[in-house]
Protein backbone atom coordinates (compact mmCIF):
# COMPACT_ATOMS: atom_id res chain seq x y z
CA UNK A 1 0.00 0.00 0.00
CA UNK A 2 1.46 3.38 -1.24
CA UNK A 3 2.23 5.72 1.86
CA UNK A 4 -0.65 8.28 0.70
CA UNK A 5 -2.69 5.68 0.92
CA UNK A 6 -2.29 4.96 4.41
CA UNK A 7 -2.47 8.19 5.44
CA UNK A 8 -6.28 8.29 4.07
CA UNK A 9 -7.33 5.19 5.53
CA UNK A 10 -5.51 6.14 9.11
CA UNK A 11 -8.01 9.11 8.67
CA UNK A 12 -10.97 7.42 7.76
CA UNK A 13 -10.51 4.98 11.30
CA UNK A 14 -9.96 8.04 13.39
CA UNK A 15 -13.16 10.20 11.70
CA UNK A 16 -14.98 7.03 12.25
CA UNK A 17 -14.62 6.79 15.78
CA UNK A 18 -15.18 10.44 16.32
CA UNK A 19 -18.42 9.48 14.35
CA UNK A 20 -19.54 6.96 16.64
CA UNK A 21 -18.63 8.88 19.61
CA UNK A 22 -20.21 11.87 18.74
CA UNK A 23 -23.60 10.13 17.77
CA UNK A 24 -24.27 8.17 21.39
CA UNK A 25 -23.93 11.81 22.61
CA UNK A 26 -25.98 12.91 20.54
CA UNK A 27 -28.72 10.49 21.51
CA UNK A 28 -27.89 10.88 24.97
CA UNK A 29 -28.49 14.24 24.88
CA UNK A 30 -31.85 13.87 23.02
CA UNK A 31 -32.82 11.88 25.55
CA UNK A 32 -31.88 14.12 28.63
CA UNK A 33 -33.95 17.28 26.66
CA UNK A 34 -37.47 15.20 26.90
CA UNK A 35 -36.40 14.59 30.66
CA UNK A 36 -35.10 18.48 31.24
CA UNK A 37 -38.50 19.41 29.48
CA UNK A 38 -40.62 16.80 31.53
CA UNK A 39 -39.21 18.27 34.87
CA UNK A 40 -40.00 21.54 33.53
CA UNK A 41 -43.61 20.82 32.76
CA UNK A 42 -43.70 18.88 36.69
CA UNK A 43 -43.07 22.34 38.05
CA UNK A 44 -45.16 24.33 36.45
CA UNK A 45 -48.70 24.09 38.85
CA UNK A 46 -46.16 25.08 41.80
CA UNK A 47 -45.20 28.21 39.65
CA UNK A 48 -48.61 28.64 38.42
CA UNK A 49 -50.59 28.90 42.05
CA UNK A 50 -47.89 30.68 43.15
CA UNK A 51 -47.73 33.32 40.71
CA UNK A 52 -51.28 33.72 41.31
CA UNK A 53 -50.76 33.82 45.21
CA UNK A 54 -48.50 36.64 44.56
CA UNK A 55 -51.04 38.46 42.17
CA UNK A 56 -53.90 37.90 44.91
CA UNK A 57 -51.76 39.01 47.85
CA UNK A 58 -50.65 42.24 45.21
CA UNK A 59 -53.56 42.84 44.13
CA UNK A 60 -55.79 41.99 47.09
CA UNK A 61 -53.53 44.48 49.59
CA UNK A 62 -51.79 47.53 49.27
CA UNK A 63 -48.99 46.31 51.51
CA UNK A 64 -45.93 47.71 50.85
CA UNK A 65 -42.95 45.24 51.10
CA UNK A 66 -39.14 45.72 50.10
CA UNK A 67 -39.14 43.04 47.52
CA UNK A 68 -41.79 45.03 45.92
CA UNK A 69 -40.89 48.62 46.01
CA UNK A 70 -38.38 50.21 44.28
CA UNK A 71 -35.66 52.25 45.15
CA UNK A 72 -35.64 55.93 44.04
CA UNK A 73 -32.33 55.78 43.43
CA UNK A 74 -30.70 52.10 42.22
CA UNK A 75 -26.87 52.16 42.48
CA UNK A 76 -26.35 48.52 42.59
CA UNK A 77 -28.00 45.62 40.52
CA UNK A 78 -27.35 42.13 40.66
CA UNK A 79 -26.67 39.63 37.50
CA UNK A 80 -27.35 36.36 38.12
CA UNK A 81 -25.78 34.30 34.99
CA UNK A 82 -26.65 30.64 34.31
CA UNK A 83 -24.57 28.44 32.02
CA UNK A 84 -23.89 24.65 32.22
CA UNK A 85 -21.14 23.09 33.97
CA UNK A 86 -19.97 21.36 30.26
CA UNK A 87 -19.12 22.59 27.17
CA UNK A 88 -19.63 20.77 23.79
CA UNK A 89 -23.33 22.41 23.46
CA UNK A 90 -22.13 25.02 20.53
CA UNK A 91 -22.81 28.63 21.40
CA UNK A 92 -25.36 27.74 24.45
CA UNK A 93 -22.99 29.02 26.54
CA UNK A 94 -21.37 32.15 24.54
CA UNK A 95 -24.42 33.29 24.06
CA UNK A 96 -25.85 33.06 27.83
CA UNK A 97 -22.71 35.11 28.41
CA UNK A 98 -23.20 37.73 25.84
CA UNK A 99 -26.33 38.45 26.96
CA UNK A 100 -24.68 38.54 30.42
CA UNK A 101 -22.82 41.10 29.41
CA UNK A 102 -25.15 43.18 27.24
CA UNK A 103 -27.00 43.55 30.36
CA UNK A 104 -24.13 44.72 32.22
CA UNK A 105 -23.02 47.29 29.93
CA UNK A 106 -26.41 48.93 29.64
CA UNK A 107 -27.10 49.03 33.86
CA UNK A 108 -23.21 50.32 33.79
CA UNK A 109 -24.96 53.22 31.51
CA UNK A 110 -27.66 53.65 33.95
CA UNK A 111 -24.96 54.27 36.33
CA UNK A 112 -25.29 51.23 38.16
CA UNK A 113 -22.83 49.07 39.60
CA UNK A 114 -23.07 45.25 39.17
CA UNK A 115 -22.39 42.67 41.10
CA UNK A 116 -22.05 39.07 39.58
CA UNK A 117 -23.51 35.76 40.17
CA UNK A 118 -22.84 32.81 38.23
CA UNK A 119 -24.10 29.47 37.85
CA UNK A 120 -22.01 26.63 36.00
CA UNK A 121 -18.70 26.09 35.41
CA UNK A 122 -18.42 27.20 31.71
CA UNK A 123 -19.66 31.28 33.12
CA UNK A 124 -17.31 31.05 35.87
CA UNK A 125 -14.42 30.13 33.82
CA UNK A 126 -15.17 32.82 31.83
CA UNK A 127 -15.56 35.54 34.56
CA UNK A 128 -12.04 34.27 36.27
CA UNK A 129 -10.02 34.09 33.60
CA UNK A 130 -10.98 37.52 32.44
CA UNK A 131 -10.09 38.33 36.26
CA UNK A 132 -13.56 39.68 36.95
CA UNK A 133 -15.35 39.84 40.28
CA UNK A 134 -17.73 36.94 40.95
CA UNK A 135 -19.53 37.65 44.22
CA UNK A 136 -20.76 33.83 44.30
CA UNK A 137 -21.16 31.04 42.01
CA UNK A 138 -22.46 27.31 42.37
CA UNK A 139 -21.30 24.69 40.18
CA UNK A 140 -21.66 20.89 39.80
CA UNK A 141 -26.02 20.51 39.30
CA UNK A 142 -26.63 22.06 35.54
CA UNK A 143 -27.17 19.11 34.04
CA UNK A 144 -30.30 18.32 36.30
CA UNK A 145 -31.20 21.23 38.75
CA UNK A 146 -33.28 20.15 41.73
CA UNK A 147 -35.42 22.45 43.67
CA UNK A 148 -32.53 22.62 46.90
CA UNK A 149 -30.22 23.68 43.92
CA UNK A 150 -32.58 26.75 43.50
CA UNK A 151 -33.13 27.43 46.96
CA UNK A 152 -29.48 27.52 47.40
CA UNK A 153 -29.02 30.11 44.61
CA UNK A 154 -31.53 32.31 45.82
CA UNK A 155 -30.28 32.01 49.38
CA UNK A 156 -27.35 34.90 48.87
CA UNK A 157 -29.57 36.32 46.34
CA UNK A 158 -32.54 37.58 48.67
CA UNK A 159 -30.55 38.17 51.22
CA UNK A 160 -28.50 40.81 49.13
CA UNK A 161 -31.83 42.23 48.10
CA UNK A 162 -32.77 42.86 51.76
CA UNK A 163 -29.37 44.05 53.09
CA UNK A 164 -29.39 47.72 53.04
CA UNK A 165 -27.19 48.93 49.80
CA UNK A 166 -24.46 50.76 51.68
CA UNK A 167 -24.04 47.75 53.66
CA UNK A 168 -23.46 45.83 50.44
CA UNK A 169 -26.45 45.06 49.36
CA UNK A 170 -28.34 45.40 45.86
CA UNK A 171 -31.38 47.68 44.66
CA UNK A 172 -32.29 45.49 41.55
CA UNK A 173 -31.78 41.47 40.65
CA UNK A 174 -31.75 40.28 37.24
CA UNK A 175 -31.38 36.75 35.85
CA UNK A 176 -29.82 35.73 32.71
CA UNK A 177 -30.68 32.28 31.03
CA UNK A 178 -31.98 30.74 27.93
CA UNK A 179 -35.14 29.95 27.75
CA UNK A 180 -35.86 26.63 26.16
CA UNK A 181 -38.62 28.34 22.97
CA UNK A 182 -38.41 24.42 21.20
CA UNK A 183 -36.10 21.63 20.30
CA UNK A 184 -34.48 23.80 18.04
CA UNK A 185 -34.72 27.07 19.54
CA UNK A 186 -33.43 28.43 22.39
CA UNK A 187 -32.73 31.96 23.19
CA UNK A 188 -30.48 33.45 25.64
CA UNK A 189 -32.59 36.06 27.37
CA UNK A 190 -32.50 38.77 30.75
CA UNK A 191 -35.70 39.43 33.08
CA UNK A 192 -35.40 41.59 36.35
CA UNK A 193 -37.01 39.75 39.17
CA UNK A 194 -36.67 42.14 41.55
CA UNK A 195 -38.53 44.20 42.54
CA UNK A 196 -41.30 42.63 41.57
CA UNK A 197 -43.78 44.85 39.19
CA UNK A 198 -47.08 43.06 40.55
CA UNK A 199 -48.94 44.53 37.15
CA UNK A 200 -46.48 42.40 35.20
CA UNK A 201 -47.11 39.10 36.90
CA UNK A 202 -51.03 39.90 36.56
CA UNK A 203 -50.44 40.00 32.97
CA UNK A 204 -48.26 36.44 33.00
CA UNK A 205 -50.60 34.70 35.14
CA UNK A 206 -53.25 33.34 33.07
CA UNK A 207 -55.57 35.26 35.56
CA UNK A 208 -56.09 37.82 33.04
CA UNK A 209 -59.48 39.01 33.02
CA UNK A 210 -60.38 36.81 35.43
CA UNK A 211 -61.44 38.93 39.20
CA UNK A 212 -59.63 37.87 42.30
CA UNK A 213 -61.61 37.55 45.10
CA UNK A 214 -60.90 39.21 48.25
CA UNK A 215 -58.94 36.96 50.31
CA UNK A 216 -58.80 36.32 54.26
CA UNK A 217 -55.01 36.51 54.94
CA UNK A 218 -53.82 34.15 57.63
CA UNK A 219 -51.96 35.70 59.86
CA UNK A 220 -51.63 38.80 58.13
CA UNK A 221 -51.37 40.49 54.51
CA UNK A 222 -47.74 41.51 54.77
CA UNK A 223 -46.79 38.40 56.51
CA UNK A 224 -48.35 36.30 53.81
CA UNK A 225 -46.43 38.19 51.08
CA UNK A 226 -43.08 37.90 53.66
CA UNK A 227 -43.09 34.49 53.03
CA UNK A 228 -44.75 34.28 49.66
CA UNK A 229 -41.85 36.16 47.52
CA UNK A 230 -39.06 34.61 48.63
CA UNK A 231 -40.63 31.50 47.55
CA UNK A 232 -41.78 32.97 44.31
CA UNK A 233 -38.05 33.89 43.58
CA UNK A 234 -36.94 30.27 44.44
CA UNK A 235 -40.05 28.94 42.02
CA UNK A 236 -38.58 31.50 38.84
CA UNK A 237 -35.13 30.70 39.59
CA UNK A 238 -35.64 27.06 39.79
CA UNK A 239 -37.76 27.18 36.46
CA UNK A 240 -34.72 29.29 34.85
CA UNK A 241 -32.71 26.28 35.91
CA UNK A 242 -34.77 23.37 34.39
CA UNK A 243 -35.01 26.16 30.87
CA UNK A 244 -31.39 26.31 30.91
CA UNK A 245 -31.07 22.29 31.62
CA UNK A 246 -32.95 21.55 28.52
CA UNK A 247 -31.81 24.41 26.38
CA UNK A 248 -28.09 22.92 27.18
CA UNK A 249 -28.97 19.50 26.44
CA UNK A 250 -30.47 20.66 22.98
CA UNK A 251 -28.06 22.39 22.11
CA UNK A 252 -25.97 19.52 22.44
CA UNK A 253 -27.97 17.29 20.85
CA UNK A 254 -27.94 19.83 17.99
CA UNK A 255 -24.15 20.37 17.98
CA UNK A 256 -23.62 16.70 18.24
CA UNK A 257 -25.85 16.21 15.57
CA UNK A 258 -23.91 18.40 13.00
CA UNK A 259 -20.76 16.80 14.12
CA UNK A 260 -21.70 13.68 13.23
CA UNK A 261 -23.26 15.13 10.04
CA UNK A 262 -19.65 16.51 9.34
CA UNK A 263 -18.27 13.16 10.10
CA UNK A 264 -20.12 11.55 7.49
CA UNK A 265 -19.36 14.14 4.84
CA UNK A 266 -15.28 14.01 5.87
CA UNK A 267 -15.59 10.11 5.77
CA UNK A 268 -17.06 10.48 2.48
CA UNK A 269 -14.37 12.97 1.18
CA UNK A 270 -11.70 11.09 2.43
CA UNK A 271 -13.09 7.76 1.04
CA UNK A 272 -12.73 9.78 -2.53
CA UNK A 273 -9.51 10.80 -2.16
CA UNK A 274 -8.23 7.25 -1.12
CA UNK A 275 -9.94 5.79 -3.93
CA UNK A 276 -7.88 8.23 -6.08
CA UNK A 277 -5.19 7.73 -4.73
CA UNK A 278 -5.33 3.82 -4.91
CA UNK A 279 -6.59 4.52 -8.31
CA UNK A 280 -3.42 6.49 -8.94
CA UNK A 281 -0.99 3.58 -7.65
CA UNK A 282 -2.77 0.80 -10.29
CA UNK A 283 -2.44 3.21 -12.96
CA UNK A 284 1.33 4.07 -11.75
CA UNK A 285 2.23 0.69 -11.31
CA UNK A 286 0.83 -0.50 -14.91
CA UNK A 287 2.74 2.26 -16.35
CA UNK A 288 5.56 1.11 -14.75
CA UNK A 289 5.24 -2.76 -15.63
CA UNK A 290 4.40 -1.32 -19.28
CA UNK A 291 7.09 0.66 -18.76
CA UNK A 292 9.54 -2.56 -17.77
CA UNK A 293 8.00 -4.50 -20.07
CA UNK A 294 8.30 -2.28 -23.55
CA UNK A 295 11.86 -1.63 -22.02
CA UNK A 296 12.45 -5.25 -21.70
CA UNK A 297 11.47 -5.69 -25.60
CA UNK A 298 12.92 -2.88 -26.57
CA UNK A 299 16.46 -4.35 -25.08
CA UNK A 300 15.43 -7.96 -26.15
CA UNK A 301 15.13 -6.52 -29.58
CA UNK A 302 18.48 -4.86 -29.45
CA UNK A 303 20.29 -8.47 -28.89
CA UNK A 304 19.08 -9.72 -31.34
CA UNK A 305 20.00 -8.34 -33.88
CA UNK B 1 -74.97 15.42 47.26
CA UNK B 2 -72.77 17.06 49.90
CA UNK B 3 -70.45 19.74 48.34
CA UNK B 4 -66.72 19.29 47.48
CA UNK B 5 -64.24 21.19 46.64
CA UNK B 6 -61.54 20.43 44.72
CA UNK B 7 -58.08 20.04 46.08
CA UNK B 8 -54.64 20.28 44.32
CA UNK B 9 -51.52 19.63 46.92
CA UNK B 10 -48.25 20.48 45.13
CA UNK B 11 -44.87 20.33 45.74
CA UNK B 12 -42.19 22.47 43.97
CA UNK B 13 -40.97 19.60 41.46
CA UNK B 14 -44.19 17.70 41.05
CA UNK B 15 -48.42 17.36 41.97
CA UNK B 16 -48.32 15.35 44.54
CA UNK B 17 -52.24 14.83 44.72
CA UNK B 18 -55.51 16.57 43.50
CA UNK B 19 -58.96 15.40 43.56
CA UNK B 20 -62.23 15.95 45.43
CA UNK B 21 -62.78 16.66 49.29
CA UNK B 22 -65.00 17.46 51.82
CA UNK B 23 -62.63 18.64 54.41
CA UNK B 24 -58.90 19.80 54.89
CA UNK B 25 -57.12 20.72 57.71
CA UNK B 26 -53.66 22.10 57.55
CA UNK B 27 -51.33 24.15 60.23
CA UNK B 28 -50.49 27.96 59.55
CA UNK B 29 -49.05 29.74 61.72
CA UNK B 30 -51.61 31.24 63.49
CA UNK B 31 -53.15 27.45 64.16
CA UNK B 32 -54.66 24.59 62.53
CA UNK B 33 -57.44 25.55 60.21
CA UNK B 34 -59.81 23.43 58.84
CA UNK B 35 -61.60 24.35 55.17
CA UNK B 36 -64.92 22.91 54.28
CA UNK B 37 -66.58 24.01 51.11
CA UNK B 38 -67.76 27.70 50.63
CA UNK B 39 -64.91 28.74 52.80
CA UNK B 40 -63.75 32.49 52.41
CA UNK B 41 -61.40 33.14 50.39
CA UNK B 42 -58.05 32.43 52.20
CA UNK B 43 -54.32 32.69 51.65
CA UNK B 44 -52.24 31.88 54.34
CA UNK B 45 -48.83 30.54 55.29
CA UNK B 46 -48.55 26.79 56.23
CA UNK B 47 -46.33 25.46 59.22
CA UNK B 48 -44.34 22.22 58.99
CA UNK B 49 -46.82 19.82 60.03
CA UNK B 50 -49.69 16.95 58.68
CA UNK B 51 -52.30 18.10 56.40
CA UNK B 52 -55.40 15.97 56.10
CA UNK B 53 -57.59 16.26 53.43
CA UNK B 54 -61.02 14.08 53.98
CA UNK B 55 -61.95 13.21 50.26
CA UNK B 56 -65.65 13.25 48.85
CA UNK B 57 -65.40 9.45 48.87
CA UNK B 58 -65.12 8.98 52.62
CA UNK B 59 -61.23 8.09 52.40
CA UNK B 60 -58.71 10.31 54.12
CA UNK B 61 -55.55 11.63 52.74
CA UNK B 62 -52.46 12.53 54.83
CA UNK B 63 -49.80 14.00 53.74
CA UNK B 64 -46.60 15.48 55.64
CA UNK B 65 -45.68 19.23 54.50
CA UNK B 66 -42.94 21.28 55.36
CA UNK B 67 -43.48 24.89 55.01
CA UNK B 68 -45.55 25.89 51.85
CA UNK B 69 -48.93 28.07 51.72
CA UNK B 70 -52.81 27.25 51.64
CA UNK B 71 -55.04 29.09 49.18
CA UNK B 72 -58.65 28.70 48.31
CA UNK B 73 -60.88 30.77 46.39
CA UNK B 74 -64.21 29.44 44.44
CA UNK B 75 -64.09 26.20 46.10
CA UNK B 76 -60.33 25.29 44.68
CA UNK B 77 -58.04 24.94 47.49
CA UNK B 78 -54.26 25.04 46.80
CA UNK B 79 -51.61 23.46 48.88
CA UNK B 80 -48.39 24.54 47.79
CA UNK B 81 -45.31 23.10 49.57
CA UNK B 82 -41.67 23.13 48.83
CA UNK B 83 -41.46 19.46 49.87
CA UNK B 84 -44.66 17.46 50.56
CA UNK B 85 -45.41 13.64 50.91
CA UNK B 86 -48.19 11.32 51.12
CA UNK B 87 -48.47 9.27 54.57
CA UNK B 88 -48.31 6.18 52.22
CA UNK B 89 -45.04 6.99 50.50
CA UNK B 90 -43.15 7.63 53.72
CA UNK B 91 -40.79 5.39 54.75
CA UNK B 92 -41.73 4.43 58.42
CA UNK B 93 -38.09 3.17 59.15
CA UNK B 94 -36.15 5.39 57.10
CA UNK B 95 -37.82 7.99 58.67
CA UNK B 96 -36.76 6.87 62.21
CA UNK B 97 -33.61 6.21 61.33
CA UNK B 98 -33.72 9.87 60.34
CA UNK B 99 -35.18 11.24 64.12
CA UNK B 100 -32.39 9.25 65.76
CA UNK B 101 -29.59 10.88 64.01
CA UNK B 102 -31.14 14.27 64.38
CA UNK B 103 -31.67 14.06 68.06
CA UNK B 104 -27.99 12.56 67.81
CA UNK B 105 -26.90 15.49 66.49
CA UNK B 106 -28.82 17.98 67.92
CA UNK B 107 -30.56 18.76 65.24
CA UNK B 108 -34.10 20.83 66.09
CA UNK B 109 -35.23 21.44 62.14
CA UNK B 110 -33.86 18.17 60.89
CA UNK B 111 -36.08 16.53 64.10
CA UNK B 112 -39.10 18.63 63.40
CA UNK B 113 -39.15 17.29 60.00
CA UNK B 114 -38.70 13.85 60.71
CA UNK B 115 -41.29 14.15 63.80
CA UNK B 116 -43.74 15.83 61.22
CA UNK B 117 -43.29 12.81 58.84
CA UNK B 118 -43.69 10.21 61.64
CA UNK B 119 -46.84 11.78 62.65
CA UNK B 120 -48.55 11.53 59.27
CA UNK B 121 -47.19 8.12 58.16
CA UNK B 122 -48.44 7.19 61.26
CA UNK B 123 -52.13 9.26 61.35
CA UNK B 124 -52.60 7.60 57.82
CA UNK B 125 -52.46 3.76 58.25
Amino acid sequence: MGAQLRVYKRRIRSVTATKKITKAMEMIAASRVVKAQRKVAASTPYARELTRAVTAVGTGSDTKHPLTTEAENPTRAAVLLLTSDRGLAGAFNSNAIKAAEQLTERLEREGKQVVTYIVGRRGLAHYNFRERDVAESFTGFTDEPSYADAKKVAAPLIEAIRDETADGGVDELHIVYTEFVSMMTQTAVDSRMLPLRLEEVAEESATKGEILPLYDFEPSAEDVLDALLPRYVESRIYNALLQSAASKHAATRRAMKSATDNAGELINTLSRLANAARQAEITQEISEIVGGASALADANAGSDN
Amino acid sequence: MAAELHVALVAADREVWSGEATLVVARTTSGDIGVMPGHQPLLGVLESGPVTIRTSDGGTVVAAVHGGFISFADNKLSLLAEIAELSDEIDVQRVEQDLARAKAEDDTEAQRRADVRLRAATAGR
